[in-house]
């Protein structure tokens, strides 16, 4: 029996739970010795003009190595000249450090944009010293207005750019017709708006740099190290001559592809002053200065027959991509893709606006651009279904794209690959018990109990392997001590990887996983990759595994023809045993140690660089059932019901941990996280005991259903399934804690949705209905 | 500076620190146990946990000096000599309670300081003797499940005593 | 983060801490668990040139069975309130209410005076101790003396404590009812600090995070003793409070909850008691 599809338990694991994992902190390797500590002086202000910077007390404290301004930056190469960014150009990945006419400084020059920004970096002997000293350092700002809200960034009256006229750094303009609406017999419209959250990795940005003999070695706690790599050549170094390694690494959600500004200014400063650094950021830098998610406001429009046939959806979207064009339009350029999700609408039309504000750069966080296109259509629905005094079960059926049409290209040009969204929505309804749930509901009404309940849906199609033509690269070696070796340009951080891809070479080549090496994130030895992200790595990596791996089965089949003196057709292995055989001869065997000992070298090798033709389109339904405290507006979930379909599925532990550590995230943006500014732009979230991080306390167990249909487009029939769970989440309990006060007259409550929100939606409801 | 001498996982350190040291820093640059990670500065998300005279507390709120002469017990102490996992890091392996393993020091010792007090906790129970931890990776789903099957399992005592014997 | 320098001394016993005190003078500061001035001091809120450690002065740590109260020494860790048999028995309002400050590894560090004593109003121990009556017994240079809680609380972070003197017990009065008790802690998530809170024990109720201080509902006790309902008597829980708006919630839902949680608090406290 093969391997595939079964649940083996992780082979990371050992090490992470008897001596912990290695992170950029903890690395003690002999380079690092004696490693100075970066300490960044960061703006206390939103939006400011620098008038001087005074390091001399500082550089008067004990331990202090250097304290560098961008004054100090007089070894970089000098920036290319500002080109301008074509709105429809491709995205650009990971941080535009120079050039653009938004462009991104490394250390603050002349202005700070957002409370967080790097203006200076310390470097001492340890890190008590650091911060100590990082607190002298005299920074004079002269304020400027800060814009904050959409609407200021879209006013333009302050603008964060000098030499622009707006504050609107991308756009496309849907070319919007109103007559699509024409003979909808109902109609909504209304504002969503996907609130700017954390990323939120329990190790934040982390980076060790080393500069010896001319090579630069660059530990970063990153998604990407080729892609760090290409980032870090900013400093005026060819990429051969920069060694990153992805040490292990604390999570990542997004927010660690590539590298940012920091992590530049530390690979630097090694270089510059010829002293070994790390910097390895507090909780407060990093919910202040690591890019964050979502911050989205929509305004949508919906219609269709009485009868529950959705007609036309329009959704204008503003990006808020904080002080720095990150990813600008990438990311609502896929919640257009992604708007009309998992419905067969005859027209859509999408559009948005990049807007800058005096706010942390915004960039990927587990879903990126996908969700917010998932929570708005599904709310709307919801909308339109409330609307048409319709059950949204119902709705969500008339609209779906049937099984028979797929593939099918959504008004927004998705290339959907595979899907059956109504199966997903029945065994979800099902396993729930939905219709007692709703027969619970309206006792509880009827009742006037003070304690409603709400049941959410949401069906959501998101894109996987966005990039599928960039691919993924994987080397299999096999030795003559009869191990094999796994080259992965992915890059795990807690996917399980090595599990997955070792349960690939034993599935192909039968040598079991415990003699499977597998290595990732070291551009010395994987100088091409392209790393975690865009739920990418099973279906881009493992099938770069798989495919090597076959390719060394094919090469080994012969050298073994060769040793038995047969024909290479004639020769079998044996997958169960690991041994090679000739047919109808089991006795005489050869082991993986003797083919590969009769290959040159002692070693059987392939190289593989897998490239899809397309993304992949997992999909699913979520339910989430709530409970809402109609007196106090506290919510609380009870359960959560999902089937989340990504295809063919390699390895069933892996797959449910990545759905429960989505659903867990998504439901958090919906209940309880948000990053908050005053007026001023000051953030009011900059730390754990103010950002709202959800807990095991306030989940339940989730109840996960099975639901595999695999792709045709890559050999495992793999679907992406790191995000899902996020995506489907956040708009079931959305709608749920909805649902559970909708028969109060509440028909929307943004989020997060605390209690007061809660409460406050139950009490205007309350108003409007007694008037 | 002051000298502090801790037990850490049944071996004696000391060493001069400056007054101000965190436990959580004497562990990882004294000690050089590095497992023990730091998540936040505001005793809110548990990364910190070790057991101190065997009770979780967070180790970023707890000066090196106020731990002199007691006993630490860090993730690397739990396992015994013979390298065999207490039952709550077993529990974590076969239930596919980690990810990135950042959080999981901080959770394996809360909940083998909550198991030592609660043995037979409910779902109910784990889940709000958890609220100090924050995972980010795992959704808590298989967390949870991990500190129920140490709980039922039966070598939970024999991994409690392998970590009062490590102190 | 980490806190700004300074000089540790350790006390071995109360006369020693007090000495400390004496001799140190304004730039030093006790720690008890830490759990309120570390925070503080690692944000560079607070930056106390001296910390006299009183963790090891194991003569303040018991829960003593005096008659009519129980007396609990002040660095009795939330932990040991928690789980006290004696409190349990005699005031299970106390005993629950520590069960429910942080989490646990909080409750293994943090002692009930140094919640006392850090007076955060909407710190959950000091608002029922105050609906327990409970009297607090602080030891100076000059001796001992004892302060009703209803004098205790001052102002934000504010205390009838003088520089130098240190609250060395609690003494709760074992309540004719123990069991007409009843604590609402309103939180968005459990690890959070409560956004209202409301302790009850019989007709008594005091409020958290209500105003700078802990409060008694005096309104409502009024409106109980004069005969009210306990559903109209809840109506009056926000009168003469001062809560205010952060991004937890604004004043006026703070008050709404009040309203709310007294009135579900007195239910729960005369369906037990």
């Amino acid at each position: 029996m093969s391997i595939l599809g079964t649940r083996v338990i992780r082979t990371e694991d050992p090490r992470l739970l008897t001596a912990g994992g290695v992170y950029v902190d903890d690395l003690r390797e002999p380079e690092l010795d004696g490693a100075a500590r970066v300490t960044f002086v960061r703006s206390t202000v939103a939006h400011a003009r620098i008038t001087g910077i005074d390091t001399s007390e500082a550089l008067a404290q004990p331990g202090v190595v250097a304290v560098l301004t961008v004054a100090d930056m007089t070894d970089f190469p000098p920036p290319p000249p500002p080109t301008p960014i074509d709105p429809d150009a491709p995205p650009v990945e990971g941080p535009m450090p120079l050039g653009g006419p938004w462009s991104e400084p490394l250390l603050a020059v002349d202005k700070v944009r957002f409370v967080g920004e790097p203006v200076a970096m310390v470097l001492t002997d340890n890190r008590y010293q650091g911060e100590d000293a990082a607190e002298l350092v005299s920074v004079d700002y002269e304020p400027l207005p800060a814009v904050v809200t959409f609407d200021d960034a879209l006013a333009g009256q302050t603008l964060l750019f000098d030499g622009t006229d707006t504050n609107v750094s991308q756009r496309r303009d849907g070319a919007f017709d109103d007559s699509a609406f024409d003979g909808c017999d109902v109609v909504v419209e209304g504002d969503i708006v996907n609130q700017r959250v954390a990323c939120l990795p329990m190790e934040g940005r982390a980076i060790a740099a080393s500069w010896k003999d001319g090579k630069l070695t660059v530990w970063a706690s990153t998604q990407n190290a080729q892609l760090s790599r290409l980032i870090l050549t900013a400093i005026g170094l060819p990429p051969d001559a920069i060694r990153v390694v992805a040490p292990d690494v604390g999570g990542g959600f997004g927010a660690k592809i590539g590298v940012d500004r920091e992590a530049i200014l530390v690979a630097w400063a090694a270089k510059h002053t010829g002293r070994a650094v790390r910097w390895v950021e507090s909780r407060s830098e990093n919910l202040t200065a690591m890019t964050q998610g979502r911050a989205q406001r929509h305004h949508i429009k919906i219609g269709g027959t009485a009868d529950g046939r959705i007609q036309a959806y329009r959704l204008d979207i503003v990006q808020d991509t904080g002080a720095y064009a990150r990813m600008s339009g990438f990311l609502p350029s896929l919640t257009v893709l992604m708007a009309p999700g998992v419905y067969d609408i005859p027209s859509v039309q999408a559009g948005y606006k990049v807007v800058m504000t005096n706010a942390t750069p915004i960039a990927a966080y587990r879903g990126a651009g996908r969700p917010e296109a998932a929570a708005t259509i599904e709310r709307a629905v919801d909308w339109f279904a409330a609307a048409a005094g319709l059950d949204p079960a119902v709705v969500r059926k008339v609209n779906y794209i049937k099984n028979e049409q797929f593939p099918f290209v959504t008004k927004t040009g998705a290339p959907y690959d595979t899907g059956d969204y109504e199966g997903a929505l029945d065994k979800v309804l099902a396993a729930a018990g939905y219709e007692e749930l709703r027969a619970e509901q309206r006792r509880r009404r009827e009742a006037g109990e003070v304690k409603q309940i709400g049941i959410g849906l949401a069906s959501y199609s998101e894109i996987t392997a966005p990039d599928p033509a960039a691919g993924e690269t994987a080397k299999v070696e096999v030795h003559d001590d009869g191990t094999a070796t796994v080259y992965t340009g992915s890059s795990a951080h807690g996917q399980g990887h090595h599990t997955a891809y070792a349960m690939l070479v034993q599935a192909e080549l039968g040598i079991p996983m415990d003699k499977i090496e597998v290595i990732h994130g070291d551009t010395d030895l994987i100088p091409v990759g392209v790393g975690t992200y865009g739920s990418r790595s099973l279906q881009l990596g493992g099938t770069a595994v798989h495919k090597a791996a076959i390719e060394v089965k094919e090469e080994a089949a012969a050298k073994a023809a060769q040793l038995f003196e047969a024909s290479a057709s004639d020769v079998q292995l044996d997958t169960e045993a690991g041994l090679w055989h000739i047919a109808g001869d089991p006795d005489k065997s050869l082991t993986w140690a003797q083919v590969a000992g009769a290959a040159e070298g002692g070693l059987i090798v392939a190289n593989v660089h897998f490239t899809q033709e397309r993304p992949t389109f997992p999909f699913g339904t979520q339910l989430s059932l709530a409970e809402v405290d109609t007196e106090t507006g506290k919510v609380t979930l009870l359960r959560h019901v999902t089937a989340d379909d990504a295809g063919t599925i390699l390895n069933p532990i892996l797959f449910e941990g990545q759905r429960h550590g989505g659903i867990a995230q998504g439901a958090a943006q919906a209940l309880c996280e948000e990053i908050l500014y005053d007026a001023d732009g000051n953030p009011l979230t900059s730390s754990l005991a103010d950002y709202g991080a959800i807990t095991a306390a306030e989940l339940p167990s989730f109840e996960l259903v099975t639901s595999e249909t695999p792709t045709d487009l890559n050999p495992l029939g793999a679907k992406g399934i790191g995000e899902a769970g996020t995506i489907g989440a956040t708009p079931a309990v959305h709608n749920a804690v909805i649902d559970a006060v909708a028969h109060l007259g509440v028909r929307h409550i943004d989020m997060p949705m605390t209690p007061e929100r809660v409460w406050t939606a139950i009490q205007e409801a309350k108003k409007a209905s007694a008037k | 500076m002051s000298k502090v001498s801790l037990t850490v996982n049944g071996k004696e350190i000391t060493a001069d620190v400056e007054d101000r040291t965190l436990l959580v820093h004497f562990l990882r640059d004294v000690a050089d146990l590095t497992a023990t990670n730091v998540g936040c500065e505001t005793t809110s998300c548990g990364a910190c946990t070790v057991l101190l005279d065997g009770e979780s507390v967070k180790s970023c709120t707890v000066l090196a000096a106020q731990a002199d002469g007691r006993q630490v017990t860090t993730l690397e102490g739990l396992a015994s000599e013979n390298g065999e996992m207490s039952a709550v890091q077993k529990a974590f392996h076969e239930n596919h309670g980690l990810q990135c393993g950042f959080c999981t020091p901080g959770f394996v010792m809360a909940i083998t300081s909550l198991l030592k007090e609660n043995p037979s906790p409910t779902e109910a129970e784990v889940r709000a003797g958890l609220e100090g931890n924050i995972c980010r990776c795992t959704g808590y789903h298989n967390i949870v499940q991990a500190a129920l099957a140490a709980a039922s399992s039966t070598s939970t005592a024999s991994s409690t005593s392998a970590a009062e014997a490590g102190k | 983060m980490i806190p700004p320098s300074f000089t540790y001394r350790r006390a071995s016993s109360v006369d020693e801490a007090l000495d400390l005190a004496a001799e140190l003078g304004e730039d030093a500061k006790f720690l008890a668990g830490g759990h309120s001035l570390l925070p503080l001091m690692k944000l560079r809120f607070a930056a106390p040139e001296y910390l006299i450690d009183l963790g090891r002065i194991t003569e303040l740590s018991y829960v003593r069975d005096e008659g009519t109260y129980v007396a609990i020494g002040a660095l009795t860790r939330h932990h040991d309130v928690n789980t006290s048999a004696l409190l349990a028995a005699e005031i299970p309002l106390l005993a629950h209410a520590a069960g429910q400050v942080g989490d646990p590894q909080i409750r293994h560090r943090g002692t009930i005076g140094g919640s006392v004593a850090h007076a955060d109003a909407a710190s959950d121990l000091p608002a029922v101790l105050l609906a327990l009556d409970a009297t607090f017994v602080i030891r100076g240079g000059s001796g001992t003396r004892s302060v009703p809680a209803a004098e205790f609380f001052k102002g934000i972070f504010e205390t009838a404590l003088e520089p130098g003197e240190l609250l060395t017990e609690i003494q709760v009065p074992k309540p004719a009812s123990p069991n007409a008790w009843s604590f609402q802690k309103f939180t968005k998530r459990a690890i959070d600090w409560a956004i209202v809170g409301v302790a009850v024990q019989s007709d008594k109720v005091a409020l958290v995070n209500m105003g700078h201080t802990p409060l008694r509902a005096s309104a409502v006790e009024a409106a109980l003793a004069s005969g009210a309902s306990v559903a109209d008597a809840a109506e009056h829980a926000a009168e003469g409070t001062g809560a205010g708006s952060d991004i937890h919630a604004s004043a006026a839902f703070r008050e709404h909850l009040a309203r709310v949680l007294v009135r579900r608090a007195l239910e729960e406290s005369r369906s037990r008691g």
